[in-house]
């Protein structure tokens, strides 16, 4: 069964192009009226999409760092809160963390009597945030150990204090070992954005599913979704090299 | 006797199991030089480091200038202030420029504004003869520049004591003069210095008091004339023999 379909899957798609029997390209040619409004429907997601991205990056660069700063320290119970912290984040998958904070962190903050509302957007920012904030730990800790010890000793043996030492002597020699796989993480969150269509966000999964329950034409939009994400991936894919050449040249 | 720089008294120190420090004795009077040397593996680093806190000792006591080091946030930074350190690979700041390398503990650790840390790292630049080379980057200086470098940076903090653990090992043998003319003139100028180096002529010219420690003990100690001219032991005669055949 299997080996059939290897072998027929890619005949079926190639044959598919070209016989309009399979595709209808009309539900989003831009040379028909509603083919036009069709494309401008999804891709007006596409700021959702972004922004939910952007601000769900900079939390998790921010909690990462914060995160990572225990992992760094010589006494163990300070480290373990790292280690907790990274392996529990780490181990829920981004589905059932969405639902969690959407639907059970409201009941949390009633019960506090507190009255936060936590609507798509904001919950997906959480979400994808924690989820994230695991991952950039981990790439500030393994960037700043990478760094030689005598260089904290060296700052330490002028009498800088341990923070001191961290913002002066290794944060910015360790940025450029960090930076290049914080940016590649923004494409995770950019990807693991489609998530928030579930809760009801208007961004490019949500608007392509709902064109797809009114059109009947889930090949065409869920190929154009996909390029959409492919558009900005390697967008951003561009800038994330741009950035390693540029830290790479100043290295000497 | 001049006055106590540094006392070392039945230190001990373990790495897990492993007794790498044995009941060292050990003073350093004011304006006084000490060599340490020793083969590799002896303990040698590990004293040093032991005096700025770089490590913890277990046992024992080590007092600079009359104060007791311990655990205490401030003993540890009073310790800092006084005792400068010279490390075997420079550790110099890789991303900032010579200049900003000498004045980054002055200003952020001293409060000196920029003119003054400014001026004082031009001073000691002069002192270990490169003036010229200020706003260039470590990486743009050879190894010999780059240790007399790191000397200036431990200068600029003007303390009483300066410890150098084997700041020529890492240098080509050409280098190796220029770092150690700048050491003797420190030296004669009265700076309280711990050396550990395998540099005999430099020993000989500076020591008041040659230290040779192997697994973790002091074996030997004397003034240099007795020390090279008649070590007791068996093990730092064939030690010395060794270092001094070539
Ligand atoms: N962090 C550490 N953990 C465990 N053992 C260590 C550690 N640092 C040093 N040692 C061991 O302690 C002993 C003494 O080390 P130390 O660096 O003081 O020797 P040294 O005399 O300076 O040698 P060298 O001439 O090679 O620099 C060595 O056997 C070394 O392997
Ligand atoms: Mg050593």
């Amino acid at each position: 069964m299997k080996k059939i379909l290897t072998f027929t899957l890619p005949l079926l798609i190639l044959s598919g192009c070209s016989s309009s029997s399979i595709w209808g390209w009309y539900v989003i040619d831009p040379r028909t009226n509603t083919g036009w409004i069709n494309i401008k429907f999804l891709i007006s997601g596409m700021g959702d999409t972004i922004l939910i991205s952007v601000i769900a990056a900079t939390i998790s660069i921010i909690l990462g760092l914060l995160v990572a700063m225990p992992g760094l320290s010589n006494r163990w119970p300070i480290r373990m809160i790292n280690r907790v912290y990274v392996e529990f984040v780490r181990s829920i998958p981004l589905l059932p963390m969405l639902f969690w904070v959407f639907y059970g962190l409201p009941i949390i903050f009633q019960s506090m009597g507190l009255n936060v509302p936590i609507d798509p957007f904001w919950g997906a920012i959480i979400t994808l945030a924690i989820s994230d904030s695991a991952f950039t730990a981990e790439i500030y800790r393994a960037g700043i150990q990478s760094i030689p010890k005598g260089q904290s000793e060296a700052a330490q043996t002028i009498g800088l204090t341990y923070s001191q030492s961290m913002r002066y002597v290794i944060l910015p020699q360790a940025i450029r070992r960090i930076l290049p796989p914080l940016a590649n993480q923004f494409i995770y969150i950019v990807k693991m954005s489609a998530f928030a269509s579930v809760i009801g966000m208007q961004e490019l999964t949500r608007r392509a599913n709902e064109l797809v329950v009114t059109e009947y034409r889930p090949l065409e939009i869920y190929t154009l979704l996909i390029l959409e994400y492919l558009v900005l991936v390697l967008i951003i894919s561009a800038g994330v090299r741009w950035l390693e050449r540029r830290m790479g040249a100043d290295e000497r | 006797m001049p006055e106590t720089a540094i006392e070392l008294v039945g230190v001990n120190k373990w790495y897990g199991t492993f007794h790498v420090l044995k009941d060292i004795n050990l003073t350093v009077g004011t304006g006084q030089k000490v060599v340490i040397c020793g083969p590799s593996g002896s303990g040698k680093s590990t004293v040093v480091r032991c005096i700025n806190r770089l490590e913890e000792h277990q046992k024992g006591q080590i007092l600079v200038d009359g104060v007791e080091l311990t655990n205490d946030a401030a003993s540890v930074n009073r310790i800092r202030s006084e005792v400068g350190m010279v490390f075997q690979q420079f550790n110099l700041f890789p991303h900032l420029t010579v200049l900003d390398n000498l004045t980054l503990g002055p200003i952020k650790a001293r409060g000196m504004t920029k003119k003054e840390a400014e001026e004082r790292a031009r001073h000691y630049l002069e002192r270990v003869h490169i003036p010229d080379q200020a706003e260039k980057r470590p990486g743009q200086l050879s190894g010999g520049q780059q240790q007399r470098v790191a000397i200036a940076r431990s200068l600029c903090m003007e303390p009483k004591v300066l410890l150098f653990d084997e700041p020529t090992s890492a240098l080509d043998p050409e280098m190796i003069s220029e770092v150690l003319d700048v050491m003797v003139d420190l030296a004669n100028e009265g700076m309280t210095m711990v050396v550990v180096t395998h540099e005999m002529g430099f020993a000989r010219k500076v020591a008041d008091n040659m230290i040779f420690m192997d697994a973790g003990e002091i074996v030997e100690h004397g003034p240099p004339e007795e020390f090279f001219g008649a070590p007791r032991s068996e093990r730092c005669q064939k030690f010395l023999s060794q270092i001094l055949q070539h």
